[in-house]
């Protein structure tokens, strides 16, 4: 068990002596972390986001949606012909009762979300609509759909190949399903792609698991208490972390995990209540998505922009063939690795096709995206739509839910920071697994990656959401690269886990245990 | 034919009593085995951290070995040496729920437990595990007091 050590303590006590000298500068450090943070990420992530020659369409975008086709029809619609059976998993119909008191098939699945449920489904998708109007939500729903059996797939691998320890523990996910199954398969390469996922993975953990959830926390809180410093918010979150993965205090995520579904079925809720009160806008508002998707209804880059946006938001938010979630799967108890990956199949459902619609159908029915009457489309400023209040990212969230419900920004605001602690915590659990990896298991390199997390939360908190937003982004898609690549020659592997369990599973080999 | 008696244990000293008037019980019946069993209350519906999950495994493996050592196996020697026929089990559940399928997969004839000395809020909302036991156990239920 870690402890609180005099060390850390002092590290504490050090960083937060610090502070008076930072506050003189306040405004300028903003500034300077941003400027010194778009210089140093601008080639990665235009390397990344690269267009198609003679295109706008990001390659990176083609690569997941192209990969969620291919897995959707390599496993035959496994998402479709295996979602009863993945419910009734979760449910423990096939738990079998001496294996009580392990890891269920539904902790996995709540670990897993509540490490993708968070700012994704809240503040990306109103970036998404935002510039891509709604017709971004059908594009988001279908890239969900599909990307059901990215995650199917790399779960299933995660479980397959993960690592046991004598001490009972267990490590899992691409790193060690890249190189176990390239070894496996006799392919070269296995060993070098795992470390380049890793040293991606350990990005993506800076990034989107942290930088962009800090970044829209500070958004979200001084939208409601008033503007001040990024860097405030970013070191009490800092703090906040780091007892929690460096101090080893698990009360605080033990009430984070308990409060996070909470919240969430009280954002789903709130937004179901608002669509029954516009009722009679809810057929308008899926209108504007359909002729949205396929006309761009007036926004930048038409169609295509809108299909884009969809894509990009949706591969953000359920994370499907990025890899993290096998990570976070790896974890339960099963003698059939591929049980979890019907499990893991809910995860873009619940989290894509589910949440972010809710919130792209609240934020179009609000009327915040502006509309020129005449024409019917809607009005830019700059590449995005003209807002009411001008707001973007979460405040335009938050604006659609209070237009409804006028206290509910509060509650939005206290969601918003769960929902951020909880994927950083997730987040830094992947990075760390990526880290170690790397690097070896060991409390020092630990450490090391746990006391740099915590300062990128502060960098997060303090820089731009442009910046932010681009790299966090660059950094999931560039896990996502290797991940797929390496997930065309593994997923042969997959289909014959496949035919062996439904074999066994109509033969009623496999059955039920009554509870 | 063995008459078996399910005694569950919470780990407490009220476990004594219900100990103490199983073995009455069962010098009585004669023919009788002692089924002594400590239930880790455990659902799979938790949510639980990333790391948590990870270690789970090893987790559970602890709980058990410690529950074994502290509390049946001294519970199982102690029947023993005292002339009677006596078995331990752990195992990780809801309470009332296990001790019920415990003794329906071994067909007891009857479930001995302690008045149990929770006093805390969830006691309040859902009852204690006693209570539930005594509401939906298939065999009868002696609580001693």
């Amino acid at each position: 068990m870690k402890l609180f050590n005099t060390g850390t303590l002092s590290l504490l006590a050090a960083t937060v002596l610090a502070n008076p000298a930072i506050a003189q500068e306040a405004m300028t450090l903003d500034q300077k972390v941003n400027q010194a943070f778009a210089k140093a990420t601008g080639p990665f992530v235009s390397l990344i986001f690269a267009p198609f020659p003679g295109t706008s369409f990001p390659w990176i975008v083609m690569w997941l949606v192209v990969a969620a086709t291919v897995f959707t029809l390599y496993f035959g619609f496994v998402q479709f012909r295996f979602f009863g059976h993945a419910i009734a998993l979760v449910k423990g119909d096939y738990s079998d009762p001496n294996d009580a008191g392990e890891v269920s098939h539904f902790q996995a699945l709540a670990t897993a979300l509540s490490g993708t449920v968070g700012l994704g489904n809240i503040a990306g998708v109103a970036v998404a609509v935002g510039i891509g109007g709604p017709g971004a939500t059908f594009w988001m729903i279908l890239a969900g759909l599909l990307g059901m059996a990215s995650k199917f797939t790399e779960c299933t691998l995660g479980v397959k190949y993960r690592n046991e320890y004598p001490d009972g523990t267990v490590s899992g996910g691409p790193m060690y399903y890249i190189s176990k199954g390239f070894k496996e398969l006799g392919l070269p390469g296995g060993k070098f792609l795992a470390v380049l996922f890793s040293i991606f993975c350990i990005l993506g953990a800076f990034g989107g698991g942290n930088m962009f959830q800090a970044n829209q926390a500070h958004a979200q809180i001084s939208g409601i208490v008033g503007d001040y410093p990024g860097w405030i918010t970013g070191l009490i979150f800092a703090a906040v972390v780091f007892m929690v993965i460096v101090g080893g205090v698990k009360s605080i995520a033990r009430v984070t995990e308990k409060v996070v579904p909470f919240m969430g079925i009280l954002y789903v809720g709130a937004a179901l209540i608002i669509l029954l009160v516009n009722y009679d806008k809810i057929g308008w508002a899926f209108g504007q998505i359909f002729t949205g998707a396929f006309t761009g209804l007036g926004v930048a880059g038409g169609m295509v922009g809108a299909l884009i946006q969809g894509f990009k938001r949706a591969a953000f938010s359920n994370e499907a063939g990025v890899g993290s979630a096998a990570i976070a799967h790896s974890a339960v108890r099963t003698k059939e690795p591929i049980t979890e990956g019907f499990v893991s199949l809910l995860e873009p459902l619940i989290d894509t096709v589910v949440i972010c619609t809710m919130t792209a159908l609240v934020i179009t029915i609000s009327g915040q995206l502006m509309i020129d009457p005449d024409t019917g489309k809607y009005i830019l400023e700059g590449t995005s739509i003209a807002t009411v209040d001008g707001n973007s990212g979460v405040a335009l969230t938050s604006a659609a839910f209070g237009a409804s419900i006028g206290w509910f920004p509060y509650i939005l605001a206290i969601a918003v920071v769960l929902f951020a602690f909880s994927t950083m915590i997730s987040w830094s659990y992947y990075g760390l697994k990526a880290w170690t990896y790397l690097f070896g298991e060991g409390k020092t390199t630990e450490l090391v990656f746990k006391l740099i997390f915590c300062v990128f939360v502060v960098i997060g908190a303090a820089a731009n959401l442009g910046p932010v937003i681009d790299f966090s982004d660059a950094a999931i898609f560039a896990m996502a690269v290797v991940n797929i690549f390496t997930l065309y020659f593994l997923m042969k592997v997959v289909r014959k886990e496949l035919a062996s369990y439904s074999s066994r599973l109509d033969a009623g080999e496999i059955r039920r245990f009554s509870h | 034919m063995t008459t078996k008696l399910v005694v569950g244990l919470d780990g407490h000293s009220s476990g004594e009593r219900a100990l103490d008037h199983a073995s009455k019980l069962a010098r009585l019946i004669g023919a009788c085995e002692l089924l002594v069993v400590y239930i880790i209350e455990w659902s799979p519906y938790s949510f639980q951290t990333p790391e948590e999950n990870a270690e789970r495994h090893k987790r559970r493996e602890d709980e058990i070995s410690t529950a074994q050592e502290r509390v049946i196996a001294p519970a199982v020697e102690a029947l023993t040496k005292a002339g009677l026929n006596a078995r331990g089990m752990v195992r990780h559940g809801n309470v009332a729920d296990m001790l019920n399928e415990i003794s329906r997969a071994e067909g007891a004839e009857q479930i001995i437990v302690a008045r149990s000395r929770e006093n805390s809020l969830s006691k309040r909302i859902f009852g204690s595990s006693t209570a539930n036991l005594v509401m939906e156990a298939s065999v009868p239920v002696t609580v001693v007091g």
